[in-house]
């Protein structure tokens, strides 16, 4: 079948075509649709999951792989950090059945926290790693993935980036499923039970190994040369490489090579292309990994070739590549004549930023907190999703962000630090079953005194609405009783939990002010679903009893609120009706929530 | 063929949907096709961008600077931020109706599309058309894309069939709206084939 998919679609395609047994993941952009797709196709004996997190993923495939099965593991880059702990020990056990792991590079970053590269993961771990260039190359990269793992016996890392995730390409993929037979798992626990023996011994064994599998990686496939030899050569990987291909195909002079497997580096290859070289450029995105490699190769053979690039300062060190930075580059490189077609002097577009939804629950939670804390001395303290977008005017309500979970613990050091301070966690329902549990028993072990707010609008919404523990469904379309926030809580023995609706707001408000106002880990559970899985049908409007004071704007930031003629109205076809600005207007001019 | 074609508006107009059946009819055709979208966050009212870049020898999944053939603009200021894209003999199809930003009550910039229609008047060649005007006529805005898609075909500048797209438009909307879509297609491909090009 002809399938037009995008990157993630052709990751999944190419899973199921190598009859992966088991696929584990934790949403994130720009790696979620792998999964998603996987549950689109006919999958009938693959086991599908949504795990915890990262970590919790790789675990649960670790195991299926040493019982023979062909597992996945999905993730985005800063969620391979989650996973590292389990993927260094494996990488010193090994595997059976094939695993790979993709991990989603997002140079840019577009919409992470980092530009790191998973490429010198995987030099660290000391696995291979496939870096595809685009969709057409995943499909059949990710079932080369599977083949080396198993061949070598080792995990594998797959990283693509976001241009390869997000871009469509028609895919010739088999249409029919069948996953793999695999043995079942036999007991060794000199193979299985890491003990420093153990490591030991494999560590010598993978570094011996990993110069073999180099020298596998110099005739595989995607490592490519072409163009005439030239003295001046291009050596790109990933979407470079394509950046490159599109302004060489006027070239054909210049010699342009391709490294899809960073690690181990295909030395022979590379060392066989570059007899005669004098100068190499090399386009590659987030780290200067391949630039490292082969300098390192010229050290190691005495070759006299200049290797310019990140190091250099040829290319960017941060940031994204793009079709017209490479170009310019090369044109550079090359001492072609430019062929800039930027115009001039176009005006500015207006900004668009990215705000919270109008009637976005969290608006109300935060404005509820913001008002109850008002004449006190605070620190809000937040997390990874969309209520990130807190920071912004005029809710102002984000003072720090740094990974997944970090909210509930920093807030404590500033308790800790600031006994009379206020200090505040916001975290959402899927980051909090993902990385913010651990975090509370912390809290009540070393007695911080903070309020920890969850978010729970029933859903993952930052990354495409995926379920969660706390929804009750899950990847095998299966229901289950909901993991219940408010039991966890009292379990790990916070005494004052309370779930209140951040949509009535004077409840919300004095709900905030008891807690804050107890000694202690207290918890507040603002509960009403992201306006994404639970349509309203309602919207609200401005009466002529309007004296146009613009307080609803000002305070609340909803974007359905906008001026016409310099009178405040709402706009009806964003409006969810959520009443927040009805509950702040001095007059009531705000009508309650009309069927639209 | 090789046809490079870049669609920008802002969240919510519907630019994937217009994407989607340019990518699918190109396909229909016969042409190798590779598109790309920006997947943002969630929230409605950021820029969106489309890149369809049908022929073999497209590598980039982003069209380069200068070498799109066709803007399909939702909106003035979106057509402006992707101006760079545009070949020099390019074409431009703009819809003139402004979208102000989701914040301008908070920021009021006063944004009101009128410099950038300025600009694009005097600068690039296009096809200018009051599309949300023309379809709240039809009945609905939200018949915007199919509309705008009409105006694209019309002009001749996407190298596909009138009827390959049009089965593609009734393929993916609803049957009770198929008729409505159909018509919003066929007045758009009317406009953009008879409509001047200024430049
Ligand atoms: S009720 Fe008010 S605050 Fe809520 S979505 Fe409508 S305009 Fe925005
Ligand atoms: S998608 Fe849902 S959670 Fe995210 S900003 Fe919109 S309403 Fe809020
Ligand atoms: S807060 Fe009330 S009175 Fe003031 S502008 Fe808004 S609707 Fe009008």
């Amino acid at each position: 079948m002809k399938e037009y998919v995008m990157g993630n679609g052709a990751i999944a395609l190419g899973a199921l075509a190598a009859g992966v047994n088991i696929a584990c993941g934790y949403p994130g952009t720009p790696s979620s649709e792998i999964i998603e797709t996987l549950a689109k196709y006919p999958h009938e004996g693959l086991h599908l999951e949504w795990s915890v997190n990262e970590k919790a993923a790789l675990e649960v495939a670790a195991a299926a792989s040493y019982a023979g099965a062909r597992a996945l593991v999905t993730m985005k880059q800063v969620g391979l950090n989650v996973a590292s702990d389990p993927l260094m020990s494996l990488a010193y056990v090994g595997v059976e059945g094939g695993l790979v792991v993709v991990s989603a590079d997002d140079p840019g970053p577009i919409s992470s926290q980092t530009e790191q590269d998973t490429r010198r993961f995987a030099d660290f771990a000391r696995i291979p790693v496939f870096d595809p260039s685009s969709p057409e190359e995943a499909y059949q990269m990710i079932q080369d993935a599977f083949a080396y793992s198993e061949k070598y016996k080792t995990p594998v890392l797959f990283r693509p980036t976001t241009r390869v995730c997000h871009g469509y390409a028609s895919i010739e993929a088999t249409d029919t499923f069948t996953p793999k037979k695999y043995e079942g798992f036999t007991k060794d626990a000199g193979r299985f039970v890491i003990f420093p023996k153990l490591s030991y011994k494999n560590h010598g064994m993978i570094e011996e190994r990993n110069i073999r599998i180099g020298e596998d990686f110099s005739s595989y496939t995607y490592n490519t040369a072409e163009g005439a030899t030239s003295e001046k050569a291009v050596l790109a990987s990933g979407i470079s490489y394509m950046y490159a291909k599109e302004f060489l195909k006027d070239h054909s002079e210049v010699r342009l090579l391709k490294v899809a497997t960073a690690y181990p580096f295909p030395e022979s290859f590379v060392r066989r292309e570059l007899a005669g070289v004098k100068e190499l450029l090399c386009l590659e995105e987030l780290s200067p990994y391949l630039e490292e490699q082969v300098l390192k190769l010229a050290g190691k053979d005495g070759l006299s070739v200049k290797v310019l690039g990140k190091l250099t300062g040829h290319v960017p060190a941060m940031g994204e590549n793009s079709a017209d930075l490479v170009r310019r580059i090369l044109e550079d490189y090359l001492g072609i004549a430019g062929t800039s077609s930027e115009r001039e002097k176009t005006p500015t577009p207006p900004m668009r930023p990215p705000v919270l939804c109008a009637g976005c629950p969290h608006r109300a939670s935060f404005y509820a907190v913001k008002k109850a804390m008002e004449k006190e001395r605070t620190y809000y303290c937040g997390d990874i999703g969309c209520y990130t977008l807190g920071n912004a005017m005029p809710l102002d309500m984000v003072d720090t962000c740094l990974c997944m979970g970090a909210g509930v613990t920093m807030a404590q050091g500033f308790s800790h630090i600031d006994p009379e301070g206020k200090a505040f966690a916001f975290i959402g329902d899927s980051t909090f079953f993902a990385s913010g549990l651990t975090g509370v028993v912390n809290a009540v072990t070393n007695e911080a005194d903070i309020t920890i707010c969850i978010l729970d609008n029933r859903t993952t919404a930052m990354t495409g609405h995926q379920p969660h523990p706390g929804t009750g469904r899950n990847m095998m379309g299966h229901q289950f009783d909901p993991v219940s926030i408010p039991k966890i809580l009292e379990g790990i023995g916070i005494k004052k939990v309370v779930t209140v609706n951040p949509l009535d707001l004077s409840q919300a408000i004095s709900t905030v002010r008891e807690c804050a106002a107890l000694p202690g880990v207290k918890a507040i559970i603002f509960k009403s679903p992201c306006i994404a899985i639970e349509k309203s049908g309602r919207t609200c409007s401005v009466s002529e009893k309007c004296i146009n004071c613009k307080k609803c704007i000002r305070e609340t930031g909803c974007p359905a609120l906008t001026t016409k003629n310099g009178q405040v109205t709402i706009d009806a076809s964003l409006c969810t009706g959520c009443t927040l600005c009805a509950q702040v207007c001095p007059v009531g001019a705000i009508g309650g929530a009309q069927d639209a | 063929m090789h046809k490079d074609i870049l669609i920008c508006g802002v969240g919510g107009q519907g630019t994937v949907l217009a994407s989607k059946i340019i990518a699918a009819a190109a396909m229909v055709e016969g042409n190798t096709v590779h598109s790309a979208e920006t997947i943002g966050m969630a929230q409605r009212g950021g820029p969106v961008t489309s890149h369809v870049r049908i022929g073999d020898d497209a590598y980039s999944p982003l069209i380069p600077h200068g070498k799109a053939d066709i803007i399909l603009g939702f909106e003035p200021a979106e057509v402006v931020r992707n101006i760079d894209y545009l070949a020099k003999d390019g074409l431009a199809v703009v819809n003139t109706s402004a979208v102000a930003p989701v914040v301008e009550s908070l920021l009021e910039t006063g944004y009101d599309g009128t410099d950038m229609i300025d600009y694009l008047k005097a600068n690039v060649r296009c096809i200018f058309v009051d599309g949300n005007a023309a379809c709240e006529k039809l009945g609905s805005v939200k018949f915007l894309n199919i509309y705008l898609l009409g105006v694209a075909a019309g002009s001749g500048k996407l190298g596909i069939d009138r009827e390959t797209i049009l089965a593609e438009i009734e393929s993916r909307v609803p049957e009770k709206y198929k008729e409505a879509n159909r018509k919003a297609f066929l007045e758009g491909f009317e406009t953009g084939s008879t409509k001047g090009v200024i430049s």
